[in-house]
This record gives structure tokens, C-alpha cells and sequence, in this order.
């Protein structure tokens, strides 16, 4: 692939906004801590999206749900069935239903319209859970999300939950949380007394995208490890409510669900573990650390022979492509902290170095971490923009991005392979299987024909 | 024809159409130099830019003003006018579209006084500030979109000297079409100026070093002289005329105007080549009127075939409006056509356009695919035409796609789908011909034995 060097002949203003300064910075360089976990600058053209973005990608995968979207129609047509999360049986969760708010219901309240809307919805599908969603106006125009909700939940005999998820008020961060307030709400048993499972856990934060999930409860099965219930992939109303049962909450997005993790652990005393997934090191990793935590000889035996087996089907192909990745480095800029602290992992089982990393929305210790993998020189921001990717993955040399949907085509205008990890993959990354697929897609795009032709 | 109203639903269910601000950032996209932020919560821009990056596969930047919960009680302006130092400075554009958001327009924002005093405070008193109301209940992103395009002509337009063209007013067909657009223009000879050409913009060729401000679209300089232009043809047929921008060229400026259905189909494109034909006085060249010949040899070819189809055409107004007219002259007789906002022109303009139909047409306005659906399996339909959100029906009912229109989100190409003028119909006819046949030869080994070899009983003579 041609040297993708000579692009700086293009001059680049220095795209450091003077409020942006404190959230790039070089590792090796700087001493203090990278500025993260704020609002964004007005006009950088940030990649985050909002509050209401966050609830939604958490809750969306509750497969049986009615997921109720109380706003003007843009919030909901932007995300119908835009995420690859599968699911074992219903499929009311790939609907978009929204109360569509016009101008009169901004002038005279949309309380009324919203109260019919679930009626509508409940009488059509039957349903025993409806998360309703807040956006931007119904903060502002003063609708009263929880007097609606309980009077329905009354009046139908079903779970009618608000989700205080105005787009306006915080970050992307603060919609994982309103989230997690409603999927605690779900879970509670409301008095009735929680039978403890042995060797279970509660699986959080793995939305089922591809069936990763699956990938997942199979091993821990293997190994002689239930899954009582996975938040929120391939999960329902019933499944959600046995949740206190687990013995143990693994968590792989920490960012979503960290949250929800403490607050199990302070209402149902479930202590919880951070794992991840992703890439052959920390998936052996977090199956070992699982075991360890159950202490039963059988599992940790059995957690070896899984890991023995399974690596050994993958790594021949593995160090195929790895031959082939010789010299290249990666950029990383993607949503939440756990994936890009796996992806560096990842990266380095292939061979590449990554030159570049960021997150939208990385919590303070998930930038420590990522700080203490990477090599020095490594560029590492928060909150990018269009212009600071440019700039610092061509100083940097970077052969291939992984990023999401708007990303990507900044990366191929700039001749650079890229790896799509985001909500709406087709192909599993988690697990043994999922690294395999992981480098079979860093070939399918850095070792293609094309780049022969720029 | 039957008239469906589905606005007294309290639910959408699987909406058809997006919001005003998403409409709203196209036609700045196709001026040459501009930028847009958006006031009000990242979530729209971001969302945005999401869905026009997915559908012409480009990097597309869109600035928010990240209006929060300090900005909704004490007001915007400094969110605002700091987005604007940002943007500024980042990609010095040569102008910027200020569009609004159901946010900003519930506190009561007020951007044309923020945009007022911002050029004061900066001291750059003739730099071009749009604004465009545009928040997200107050229409579809087809309606958005209309009045962006209106308030940059409004903007910009100055009274000049007159000059021998012609303005071309384009709703959001694809960058291909408004090539196609301007390829035709060029063959007749016309001078025009076409607004919003975001034909380079949006679908910008692979070129080093990668320019964040894309080459191309309509120079500031050429919609300043939109009012001393011949005439004006806009292809905005159901637009309202309070979003018109051919209507306002006309009423101020006294510019002719000639609102034309998209040049999809044999009839729209015969119309089209008419106007230009009058308003220039030359005569079609030899390789359009082929082009004319292969479509009518096409249209014969397939007229069987096609005659099988029943379609259902949803999206928006232009659009529907101009494959209802191609169906109808090919006999892929609409059962149901359907458009998300409240469309008020179209049921009018489709109840003449169809009134030859053999076929009863269901007309849905303010539509939703829970509707859509149910009405197309009623009314049998056995091909959709329009954007990628109907692989609902496919899916469901098992009525396959023919994609057309924005948003094309599961296939690639959306941006090179050519449908406009004689080879352009040409080609879209291919299309939903082969999409019928493939149905059919899917479906027809195993249809003939359960009817025939199954039932043999039924047909045996005395």
C-alpha cells in the first residue's frame, strides 16, 4: 500500500481549537491527565451524539419491549433497526414507534396524545413492558413522562417505564445512566424474595450484536458457568426481572453499564467483575478471572481446556494474517473505553501498533489504562472531530481506522483500510471466533487489491 | 382513488419520513464553500450526518451548536455564536446555513438576531449568514429542505442585469440525476444555473490530498444572480408556495416560473424537453432523440412484464409524483402511493395523473409503514418502489424493493442511481422490470407444482 506520508503535502491548519488542547495529547509528553467526560465544544463538529442516543442503544435490544419514543419524528426514524442486535424470539424491539409530536402538541402538551399513543401500541401488541423516551422538548414543554407512564401501567396491568433521556441535558453518558435507572426499575421483584443461582452470572453490556452474546453464554456453559440474564441483548421483561438471582454481574461496556453494576452491587449485594472479549488475550483473561472468581476446580479446569482448544483452532490462521500486517499501524477512534483498551490488546496479537486512539465518551481510569498499554509517541484524544482525525492519523502514518458509520468514509477519502466496529456489524468480533473474524477483516481491507490503484 | 388521512393516529409507527433540519442540510451541502451548524443538541447533527454519510458513502460534517440544559434557561446566543468562531475557524467557509431544531425553537431562539448581532460583534457585516427555521415538528425533511433552498435564493438573490439563462431548481434527486440535469442542459445549449448542485460535493471523486471542504456546488455569485435570469424551472411540483423558491424569484424579482414534474418517466421527460425547447428555441439534438428511441424500445421490450406489476411508491412528494406518472405509462399500475408529511398537493396532483388507471389507488399522506403495509397487502401489491426503509414490505409481506430516493442505508450506490431524462428512465425501468422477473423466476417452479401438479384433480375435463 502506497505510503500514505506524501498526503501532507495537503497543509493542514492546526486543528486544535484552543478549548480542544487539553483533550489531545501525546503520550510520553504530556504529565497531566487527558481532559474527558464533558461537554462538547460548540461548532468542532464533535462525533458524539446525545443523551436520548445513549438510553437507546442500551435499552433497544429488550427484544419484547415496546420501545416508545415521546418526541417529534426525527428521534425515531434516526434509529430504526439501525443495530445489528439479534435476537432468539421477538422481534418487536426492530419497530420504531414514536408519539411524532407536531407544533400543536408543543403548544397544548403532548400528555394526551401520549397516553393514547401506549394504548394504541398495548392493544396491538400486548406487551408486558413499554419504555417510553424523553426527548429534548418533552423536558422543555413540561410533560409529565411519570404520571403518564404510571397511570398507564395502571390502567393496562403492565411495566410503562419513563426514560429521562432529554438530548440536552448531559452527554451521551448521561443516557446510559437514564437507561440503567430504567433498567433497574424493571428488575425489581418488588418484594417478592430473590432465589440465589449457584454458578450464575448476569452478562452486562453485550448488546447481542451478531450473536456475540451467544458466542459468549455457549463458553461460559462450556465451563460450567450460567448465564442468567445479558444486559440488554437477546434479552425480555421476564428474563430482566430474574437478574438479582446471579451470583456474579460480569461487565463488558463498562461505559453503559458500569452504573447499573454499582447500583446491583449496593440494592442486591451482586458483586461485579470488568471483562472483556475481545481479542484472544483478554478473552482467555476473562474467562480465567471468571473461573477464578467461582473458585470450583471443575470450572477452571474446564475454562482451560476451552481456552487450550479454542485458541489452538484459531492461532494458525491468526499468525497467517499476522504475516501479512507486517509494519502497519492503526488508528482507533470509537465509542467507549473497554473497546478501545481491547482493541490495543487486539491489535498488538496481529502485529500492528497503534499509532492513534480515542473515544467518544472514556472515563478517566479507561484513560489511565489506555495510557499505560500504548507505546509512547501515541497520540490519544477524547471527544474527536473530522479535522483532528485527519490531521493526526496522517502525522501519524496510520495505514487503517476502526471506527463507525461516520468514520468511514473519512477514512477511505484518505486512502486508509478500515474496520467496522459498530452497532450495525454483521459479523461477530467477540470471543475466539470474533478475533479470528477481527483479523480476517484487517485483511480483507489492508491487503486489498484497490489501494494498488491510488 | 381513495384518500387516506392517518394523521388522527396517535402513533407512527415505522416512520416514513425524517425531520425538517435533516432535509434542511442538503441544499447547503451543493453551494460551493458552505457549511452548516445546527442549533441545538448534538443528537440531531450527529444523527444526521449519520444517515447522508451512510447514503453517499462521503465524510459529511455538520457543526451543533451543543446547545445544553444551561443554554435552554438562559438562551443559545453563546453556544451559537461560539459554534460559529469553531466552524469558522476549522473550515473557512465561504457561507453558512444556520438551521434550527425543535429545541431551539421551543425556547424561543431567536437566530436571526443572534446571526444579526454575531456579524456586528465580529465586525464581518456582509459575510452570508442563511438562517432557516427548521424545527423538527414542523415538517418532513422534504419540506426542509424546500425552504433551505428558498431562504439561500432569498438570501443571496440580488437585483442584477438580466442574462440569457435559465435557474434550475432541483428537490434532492441524486448527485447522477443532477449530472444527467446538466448534461441535458448543456446538449440543448441552455446557460443555467441549477442550485443545489451537490452532484461533486456528495459524490466527490477519489482525489489526493483529501480536501475537508469538498469541490464543487453552486457559486454564491450565480444564486446572486438568479433574479435576472430568463425563467426559472423548478421540479417542485407539490411544493408549498410559502417554501417555493421559484415562487419567490417569480414574485419579487418577476422571473417566469415553470414548476415541472422530475423527468422520470417517457411523458415528464417529453414535458421537460418542451420547456426547454420554448424557452430557448432549440430543437433536441440527434443523440437525445436516440436516447428518446431506446427508451420507447425499452418501454415496448418490457411492457409485458411490467404489465404484471402492482406497485406500491412511497418517499417524498417529487418523487412519488414522478414514478406514479412512469408506472402508470408502463402499466405497473400504482395501488398505493404514500408520503410521510402532510403532502397536501399530492393526493390532487396523483388523483389526475392516475385518473386513467384501471386500478383503484390507495393515497396515503401522513403515512407510516404500519399503514403502508397494511394497505399494500390489501391492495396486493407485488413491487415497492422507493428508499431503503421500505425492506420493511420485503421483509414482512415479502413485496421486494426497488430503491430509489434518500435514504439508501443497506445497499451501496444510492448516490450513482440514475433516473432522469430518457437514459435515465431507461435504466430505473430496467430496474423494477428485472426486480419483477426475478420475483417471478424465484417464485415460479414452485408456484406452477403447488397449483397444477398438486391440485391436477381440479382441471381434468369430462
Amino acid at each position: 500500500m502506497k505510503d500514505v506520508m506524501d498526503m501532507e503535502a495537503a497543509r493542514i491548519d492546526d486543528p486544535a481549537l484552543p478549548g480542544r488542547k487539553d483533550s489531545i495529547f501525546t503520550k510520553g509528553k504530556q504529565k497531566q491527565q487527558l481532559k474527558c467526560d464533558t461537554d462538547s465544544i460548540a461548532g468542532c463538529v464533535s462525533q458524539r451524539a446525545c443523551v436520548y442516543c445513549g438510553a437507546r442503544v442500551v435499552l433497544n435490544p429488550v427484544t419484547d419491549a415496546i420501545h416508545l419514543v415521546h418526541g417529534p419524528i426525527g428521534c425515531a426514524s434516526y434509529t430504526w433497526d439501525i443495530r445489528g442486535s439479534l435476537s432468539s424470539g421477538s422481534d418487536l424491539y426492530r419497530n420504531s414507534f414514536s408519539t411524532d409530536l407536531k407544533e400543536n402538541d408543543i403548544i397544548f402538551g403532548g400528555e394526551k396524545k401520549l397516553a393514547r399513543a401506549i394504548d394504541e401500541l398495548v392493544q396491538k401488541y400486548r406487551s408486558k413492558l413499554v419504555f417510553v423516551y424523553s426527548t429534548c422538548i418533552v423536558g422543555v414543554i413540561g410533560d409529565d413522562l411519570e404520571a403518564v407512564c404510571k397511570a398507564a401501567a395502571n390502567k393496562h396491568g403492565i411495566e410503562v417505564i419513563p426514560v429521562q433521556s432529554s438530548g440536552f441535558a448531559g452527554n451521551k453518558a448521561a443516557g446510559y445512566r437514564a437507561a440503567c435507572d430504567a433498567l433497574l426499575r424493571v428488575i425489581d421483584p418488588g418484594g417478592g424474595g430473590i432465589i440465589k443461582k449457584g454458578n450464575s452470572v448476569n452478562y452486562l453490556g453485550d448488546f447481542n450484536i451478531a450473536g456475540e452474546a451467544w458466542i459468549i453464554r455457549n463458553y461460559l456453559k462450556r465451563i460450567g458457568i450460567d448465564v442468567n440474564v445479558v444486559f440488554t441483548g437477546d434479552s425480555t421483561s421476564v428474563d430482566l426481572k430474574s437478574a438479582p438471582g446471579a451470583a456474579l454481574n460480569i461487565i463488558q461496556c463498562a461505559g453503559s453499564m458500569i452504573y447499573l453494576a454499582q447500583k446491583m452491587e449496593q440494592i442486591y449485594q451482586i458483586p461485579y467483575l470488568n471483562i472483556s472479549f475481545l481479542g484472544l488475550e483478554d478473552t482467555a483473561g476473562s474467562l480465567r478471572k471468571i473461573a477464578s472468581y467461582f473458585n470450583a476446580d471443575a470450572v477452571i479446569s474446564r475454562a482451560e481446556d476451552l481456552i487450550a482448544g479454542a485458541t489452538a483452532a484459531v492461532k494458525p490462521q491468526i499468525e497467517w494474517y499476522r504475516e501479512k500486517f507486517s509494519g502497519k499501524k492503526a488508528a482507533v477512534y470509537v465509542g467507549g473505553g473497554f473497546k478501545a483498551i481491547s482493541l490495543v490488546k487486539q491489535f498488538r496479537e496481529i502485529g500492528i501498533d497503534v499509532v492513534l486512539i480515542g473515544t467518544q465518551t472514556g472515563r478517566e481510569e479507561e484513560y489511565k489504562a489506555i495510557n499505560d498499554l500504548v507505546d509512547d509517541g501515541t497520540v490519544v484524544l477524547d471527544d474527536a472531530n473530522p479535522s483532528e482525525l485527519e490531521k493526526f492519523m496522517l502525522e501519524k502514518g496510520a495505514h487503517l481506522l476502526v471506527g463507525g458509520v461516520k468514520e468511514r468514509p473519512l477514512a477511505y477519502k484518505l486512502g486508509m483500510a478500515f474496520i467496522d466496529h459498530n452497532h450495525n456489524r454483521k459479523h461477530p468480533l467477540s470471543g475466539f471466533e470474533g478475533a479470528l473474524n477481527f483479523a480476517g477483516e484487517v485483511y480483507s481491507t489492508l491487503c486489498s487489491p484497490v489501494w494498488k490503484y491510488i | 382513488m381513495s384518500d387516506n388521512t392517518a394523521s388522527c393516529r396517535n402513533v407512527n409507527e415505522n416512520p416514513c419520513h425524517m425531520c425538517m433540519p435533516m432535509g434542511g442540510i442538503l441544499p447547503f451541502k451543493g453551494v460551493e464553500g458552505a457549511m452548516v451548524i445546527i442549533h441545538g443538541s448534538q443528537g440531531c447533527s450527529t444523527y444526521m450526518r449519520r444517515h447522508i454519510a451512510e447514503h453517499f458513502n462521503e465524510p459529511v460534517d455538520v457543526a451543533s451548536s451543543s446547545l445544553n440544559e444551561k443554554g435552554t434557561i438562559y438562551g443559545g446566543d453563546k453556544n451559537l455564536k461560539q459554534g460559529l468562531d469553531n466552524l469558522i475557524k476549522l473550515y473557512k467557509p465561504e457561507l453558512i446555513g444556520i438551521l434550527t431544531t425543535c429545541l431551539a425553537e421551543t425556547i424561543g431562539e431567536d437566530i436571526d438576531r443572534i446571526a444579526g448581532e454575531y456579524l456586528q460583534e465580529r465586525g464581518i457585516g456582509d459575510y452570508p449568514l442563511v438562517t432557516v427555521p427548521t424545527p423538527g415538528y414542523g415538517g418532513t425533511h422534504a419540506e426542509g429542505y424546500w425552504l433551505a433552498l428558498k431562504s439561500i435564493v432569498a438570501r443571496l438573490g440580488r437585483r442584477t442585469g438580466k442574462w440569457a439563462g435559465i435557474n434550475v431548481l432541483v428537490p434532492n434527486i441524486s448527485p447522477a440525476d443532477i449530472r444527467e440535469i446538466k448534461r441535458i442542459l448543456r446538449l440543448m445549449e441552455v446557460r443555467f444555473t441549477l442550485c443545489p448542485d451537490f452532484s461533486d460535493t456528495l459524490d466527490s471523486p477519489f482525489k489526493r490530498p483529501y480536501k475537508k471542504m469538498p469541490e464543487g456546488g453552486t457559486k454564491p455569485a450565480d444564486i446572486a444572480a438568479m433574479p435576472g435570469a430568463m425563467a426559472t424551472i423548478q421540479l417542485g411540483m407539490a411544493v408549498e408556495d410559502g417554501s417555493s423558491p421559484g415562487k419567490y424569484l417569480e414574485k419579487e424579482f418577476g422571473v417566469p416560473l415553470f414548476n415541472l414534474p422530475v423527468p422520470m418517466g417517457i411523458e415528464n421527460t417529453d414535458l421537460f424537453m418542451a420547456t426547454l425547447r420554448q424557452l430557448t428555441g432549440k430543437s433536441m439534438p440527434e443523440c437525445l432523440e436516440r436516447e428518446r428511441g431506446r427508451l420507447l424500445d425499452c418501454m415496448i421490450d418490457s411492457h409485458k412484464y411490467n404489465f404484471q406489476g402492482r406497485s406500491v411508491i412511497f418517499g417524498d412528494p417529487e418523487q412519488v409524483y414522478a414514478v406514479a406518472g412512469l408506472c402508470m405509462e408502463n402499466g405497473i399500475f400504482p395501488v398505493v402511493a404514500a408520503t410521510g408529511g402532510k403532502g397536501s398537493k399530492l393526493p390532487g396532483l396523483l388523483k389526475v395523473r392516475l385518473a386513467q388507471s384501471p386500478v383503484k389507488c390507495e393515497i396515503l399522506t401522513a403515512a407510516d409503514f404500519a399503514g403502508i403495509k397494511e394497505k399494500s397487502k390489501k391492495m396486493k401489491a407485488n413491487i415497492a418502489i422507493g428508499h431503503s426503509d421500505g425492506k420493511y414490505l420485503t421483509e414482512r409481506d415479502d413485496i421486494p424493493l426497488v430503491r430509489l430516493g434518500f435514504p439508501i442505508h443497506d445497499r451501496v450506490g444510492g448516490q450513482r442511481l440514475l433516473s432522469v431524462g430518457y437514459a435515465g428512465t431507461t435504466m430505473l425501468l430496467d430496474r423494477i422490470t428485472n426486480t419483477l422477473l426475478e420475483n417471478k423466476q424465484s417464485k415460479y417452479r414452485a408456484a406452477m407444482y403447488d397449483r397444477f401438479y398438486q391440485n391436477s384433480e381440479q382441471y381434468s375435463h369430462h
